[in-house]
């Protein structure tokens, strides 16, 4: 594989496949340089035709040389993401943000997802079991149609607790519900999904654990400002300092 | 001989690259992407007298060929910047730098110049005038030539260092602007700061930056900076570091012969780390394509 200026955190990958996952859900498999990756739940920020920013996503999962991003298609960027063919090369930003501690004191975590946010889980889920933990799993959706990666999970031999806002897959109402309904085992939580469960989550479940933020960017590596928090130690950029914060960090101002 | 050497009110500088204030931080992030010492200097983040947590998120909205940005001038205030960040920064990049400092009131700019003034790695001081992302003061200083004037002099009289006066182009007439500030005693200009823009999301119906308003920079204002930084270059006769959606080896040409001696580099930074290590590499083999022997030799040709 030829590629051009591949260099330190700027790659070229190859896609291998881009296909449609779920109603609005893509999995794109890319093959190239992924040793500028230290963590999972670190992100990539990467290169689209006719738009000037790149577009952060996520990493999903890497084996070797292969990178995966699940992304949804929700606007012209994600939209023009979708219509790279498999061959296509792709210039992304690698080794972006801080990822989830593998480190963190825990016997038993708990994951938990919200929507798109699943994505950044299931590397974390491999590489916790490649160190004898079995992490259970909860992932909530809006609707059956949406669900993503319980099978993924599923394959690794762990438990997965899935919620639909609808009902017509798991338990019926938010993934806090389907903890509460399923009363999991944990003494430390990771999660990634939208603001309002992160928070939830963080003010409700008594455990220590961390959370991976979302937010509209420039850069992605800590030099625009445009995606600032206030934390318990001060201003941080997501892309930066995060996306992974211990819940004892965050103000939820 | 060094082709890309051109001299800055005393400042030698090996190229005339330098990362523009808002679009690099502090500089040292960058250090993990490629050796910093291989840019002119860097001119750092907006500094004021206090610490500003800058706005509300969302702080970016993106546009064809650029983005707008409405940050607010965060940054930890310049004795934090001083003591921290220019030290922190000193230690991968050994050359002097360019300290970009904001303020709301003349006695702020005056502080904040005579502080940053005293750090060891600061070679010039670029007064903005310009952001238009803040309320108050910010906003009239660079739109009136009475008032670049003033801010200008009272600053002159506190500092050693080179004054470079960084303009908007958010007025009806930069000329007189410009011309203000070199008669006000401006060791230099640098232009164009954003212009005033703003992004509607079409689905909610409202400004996509909280802001509302925010600054528009990128490829897509080059064309507008090459114009104003030849109007001002034909009637001063200071030195200009152009700015202004440069992104490769050829607006940076371009720039120096509508008359620009240093080129700063802005959002290009934000979408490839490498922007201004790529334009570097890439200038001399468009000097021998355009036949130019120096960069020193092209300053002000279009003129």
């Amino acid at each position: 594989m030829e590629m051009k200026n591949d260099r330190h955190k700027n790659r070229f990958f190859r896609v291998l496949s881009n296909q449609k996952v779920a109603v609005k859900t893509w999995e794109m498999v890319l093959e190239g340089d992924t040793s500028d990756f230290t963590a999972p739940g670190q992100f990539v920020n990467i290169a689209v035709d006719g738009k000037y920013l790149r577009r952060p996503i996520s990493v999903c999962d890497i084996q070797e040389d292969r990178l995966v991003l699940l992304y949804d298609v929700v606007g012209d960027g994600t939209e023009k993401m979708s219509e790279m063919q498999p061959g296509f090369t792709a210039d992304i930003l690698t080794g972006l943000g801080n990822g989830f501690n593998l480190s963190a004191d825990t016997e038993k975590p708990l994951l938990i997802g919200g929507g798109i946010g699943c994505a950044p889980l299931l590397q974390l889920a491999r590489m916790l079991c490649a160190e004898g933990k079995r992490p259970v799993v909860a992932l909530g959706f809006n609707t059956a149609a949406d669900v993503v990666l319980k099978n993924d999970f599923e394959a690794l031999g762990l438990e997965v607790y899935v919620s639909t806002a609808d009902g017509t897959e798991g338990t019926r109402g938010f993934v806090t519900d389907a903890i509460k309904a399923n009363q999991p085992d944990f003494d430390y939580f990771y999660a990634c999904g939208p603001l309002p469960m992160l928070r939830a989550l963080c003010e409700t479940l008594d455990q220590p654990g961390e959370v991976s933020l979302e937010s509209r960017m420039a850069c992605g590596f800590g030099i625009c400002m445009c995606c600032v928090l206030e934390t318990k130690s001060g201003l941080k950029g997501i892309c930066k300092a995060g996306p992974v914060f211990p819940k004892d960090e965050l103000l939820w101002k | 001989m060094n082709r890309l050497e051109i001299e800055l009110s005393g400042m030698k500088m090996s190229n005339p690259l330098i990362p523009a204030s808002g679009c690099f931080g502090f500089g040292y992030v960058m250090s993990e992407y490629y050796d910093l010492n291989i840019l002119g200097s860097i001119s750092i983040k907006g500094t004021t007298l206090s610490p500003r947590a800058g706005n509300p998120l969302p702080r970016v909205a993106e546009c064809p060929d650029g983005l707008i940005n409405s940050v607010g001038l965060q940054n930890p205030g310049v004795r934090k910047v001083v003591s921290e960040e220019l030290p922190k920064l000193a230690k991968v990049f050994h050359k002097p730098v360019v300290a970009n400092i904001s303020g709301f009131s003349i006695d702020e700019y005056v502080e904040a110049c005579r502080i940053v003034n005293d750090a060891e790695n600061v070679g010039i001081i670029e007064l903005n005038v310009s952001c238009p992302n803040v309320h108050g003061g910010g906003m009239s200083f660079g739109t009136q030539p009475e008032s670049v004037a003033e801010v200008v002099k009272a600053v002159k009289k506190v500092i050693t260092k080179p004054l470079y006066v960084k303009l908007t182009p958010n007025v009806t007439d930069i000329v007189s602007i410009a011309k203000a500030a070199e008669e006000a005693g401006a060791d230099g200009l640098c232009l164009i700061n954003t212009l005033l823009g703003m992004r509607i999301d079409t689905k909610t119906r409202r400004p996509v930056v909280a802001n509302k308003m925010g600054g528009f920079s990128g490829p897509a204002i080059f064309p507008v900076a090459v114009r104003m930084i030849w109007q001002v270059a034909s009637a001063v006769s200071i030195p200009i570091i152009g700015c202004g959606g440069v992104s490769t080896a050829d607006n940076v040409i371009e720039m120096m012969m509508a008359g620009a001696t240093a080129v700063e580099v802005g959002s290009a930074n934000l979408v490839n780390p490498y922007a201004c290590k790529d334009i570097i590499e890439a200038l001399p083999s468009r000097m021998d394509k355009l036949g130019i022997a120096t960069l020193q030799e092209i300053i002000g040709t279009a003129l």
